[in-house]
């Protein structure tokens, strides 16, 4: 199976991110490197607003994870609820 | 009032009532007419309603998360400005990584404004041309970004002030550019690949992410902070090229061999630009996140087998060429970096030999090629320079017509012997330093022998300024190329022990930790 990946800068605003998609994909694992935090995981990532929305106590557009994000890698299915990265292979 | 707020579109109603159904079929003129340059590459599409942007942002959600963006890096820019942040850098080498950013990525930004705007306009399915008018306003606003961001840079150090001016001229600043011009006078679909694919995913991801991360570990929080911002509007042109790719593959079977051509060859012309990046994270970050080797594994071999496992439905193979690029990653960087050096008199960045300390990391890093291979010329060169006779090269090399990087590269399986190719057309020789850019010159010849090499035209007297008379004795040639390059001689170029910038840096650094 081929890992897929996404990258945010390291900041508050990713933190809880970065701590929802931890706890939603056991999969994932940590990476942090000057300036950044990358996630990778074997197949697929899941990243749900629900979950950030826990964390950070106020409604959360997925789409502002633009202003943080750095890179990712995988197709990509992007919806109101969730952001999921995926290989079909 | 009894007022009832309808429920909010959804993220894929919203899009698609942006990019679908603001087409229609001309009537006044043929729509061949109207869209002449999407059919002549032979790429049959059926469908453009078939089109899927993955990424489904709509003009309102840009605006506000681009300007945010915006508001965040100019932020940190008058921090930098008001902070003389400049000095904060590890070592002042670490602003020539700087310079060669400047000078040959931040042009190559602007092209890609200008090519996404062309071929946004050149396609004739909606979606397709919204992404790309989208893409197009990103590359602008990379352009402006890097060129404010690097300007706080340019008030204190050599080397940044002519930068488009050299973008046209300089010898390996042509490098990067023609790759930019090859694609840009491709067709709309071979422009999708070459940027979309070959810049976008192998390229970006390796230059903007470990290097940047670089910067960040390097303490140029400014440059980081461009690179991050560009990276993440990077994360949706990298979709785009692939969509467009899989949109292809699954319109028209006929379409198959055109991409797989395409794919193996830019996936060649974006490995040789790398070159460059691969030389800035070996040779020119003071301090190291990660060998190029590593980042080449990570982004390219990891990522990139994914990508390719995941086409392989489509009947897509990896490119032949990166069996080559595989074994090259031990030596790319220090080859490049060996022949800068050597020609460090005709750049517009200082260039030097790694200390004792930095020659132990890349022997651990490259355990397979660089004690052997570079390390005693490396050491030779340093003794040189010790004793006064720091080595300046003064012949021009031979240029690949393809790549138009000086013949530096080795042959497959032997790092001691310069590989060396040619082809013959219309009676002419022309020369290659790989059998990949040998092979994409003999399927397109027409186009390559038009390259603008700058080695030949220095020859052919295009390099001078207006009015120079190279018959006059005494003529100089190479310092009035460096006069039509705009290079400052002596500040500009040269060794970076003993330069200008060395020294102000020294000099400012002291002021602002010490009382004068």
């Amino acid at each position: 199976m081929s890992t897929v990946f996404i990258a945010f800068q390291t900041n508050e605003d990713t933190r809880p991110i970065i701590e929802a998609i931890l706890a939603d994909n056991p999969n994932a694992v940590l990476d942090e490197q000057p300036a950044m935090v990358k996630i990778n995981a074997e197949g697929r990532l899941v990243i749900k607003r629900e979950s950030i929305e826990e964390r950070i106590g106020r409604a959360f557009d997925l789409q502002e994870m633009q202003i943080n994000l750095i890179t990712l890698s995988g197709h990509i299915d992007e919806d109101d609820d969730q952001f999921t990265l995926a290989w079909n292979n | 009032m009894d007022m009832q707020a309808k429920k909010k579109l959804g993220l894929k109603e919203k899009y698609a009532h942006m990019t679908r159904g603001l087409g229609w079929e001309t009537t006044y003129q043929p729509m061949d007419k109207v869209f002449p340059y999407d059919k002549f590459e032979g790429i049959k599409i059926h469908d453009w309603e078939k089109w899927e942007d993955p990424f489904r942002l709509t003009m309102d959600a840009y605006w506000k998360y681009q300007a945010e963006k915006e508001r965040k890096l100019y932020a940190i820019l008058d921090a930098f400005a008001q902070n003389n942040g400049h000095l904060g850098v590890t070592d002042a080498r670490y602003l020539n990584a700087i310079k060669l950013f400047i000078s040959g990525v931040s042009p190559l930004e602007y092209m890609a404004h200008r090519g996404f705007a062309h071929v946004g306009r050149q396609m004739r399915g909606v979606g397709p041309r919204v992404a790309c008018q989208m893409q197009s306003l990103d590359e602008l606003r990379h352009v402006q970004t890097q060129i404010h961001t690097v300007s706080n840079y340019n008030k204190f150090y050599n080397g940044m002030h002519q930068f488009r001016h050299q973008h046209d001229r300089m010898w390996y600043l042509s490098v990067p550019k023609s790759f930019f011009d090859d694609a840009f006078t491709a067709g709309p679909f071979e422009y999708m690949i070459a940027i979309g694919f070959s810049f976008e995913y192998v390229l970006t991801n390796l230059l903007f992410v470990p290097f940047m991360s670089g910067a960040a570990y390097n303490g140029d929080m400014a440059t980081v902070t461009f690179g991050f911002s560009a990276q993440s509007d990077e994360a949706r042109h990298m979709t785009l090229g692939l969509e467009c790719i899989k949109f292809m593959l699954e319109q028209d079977p006929d379409n198959l061999p055109i991409v797989q051509r395409w794919i193996d060859k830019w996936a060649w012309r974006g490995i040789r630009v790398l070159t460059l990046v691969a030389m800035m994270m070996d040779y020119m970050l003071p301090k190291r996140v990660m060998s190029w080797r590593e980042a080449w594994e990570i982004y390219f071999e990891q990522n990139g087998t994914a990508l390719f496992n995941d086409l392989a439905r489509y009947g897509i193979k990896m490119p032949d060429c990166v069996a080559q690029a595989i074994a090259d990653k031990d030596h790319i960087s220090h080859q490049a970096w060996a022949t800068f050096y050597q020609y460090g008199a005709a750049t517009a960045f200082h260039t030097w030999m790694p200390t004792d300390e930095e020659m132990d990391w890349l022997s651990a890093k490259y355990p397979n090629s660089f004690d052997q291979y570079y390390r005693p010329r490396f050491t030779h060169w340093r003794e040189e320079a010790e004793k006064g006779n720091r080595f300046y090269n003064k012949t021009l090399p031979m240029l690949c017509q393809t790549c138009q990087i000086p013949m530096l590269f080795t042959e497959p399986g032997d790092p001691t012997k310069i590989c060396y190719r040619e082809s013959d057309y219309n009676g002419e020789k022309y020369h290659f330093c790989s059998d990949h850019c040998k092979h994409i010159f003999d399927h397109e010849p027409e186009k390559y022998v038009q390259s603008w090499l700058p080695v030949h035209q220095i020859y052919q007297g295009s390099c001078f300024p207006e009015g120079t008379d190279p018959t006059v004795e005494g003529f100089d040639p190479l310092k009035a190329v460096l006069d039509w390059y705009k290079v400052d001689f002596g500040r500009d170029n040269l060794d970076f022990e003993g330069s200008e910038d060395q020294k102000n840096f020294a000099a400012w650094r002291g002021m602002a930790t010490k009382n004068a």
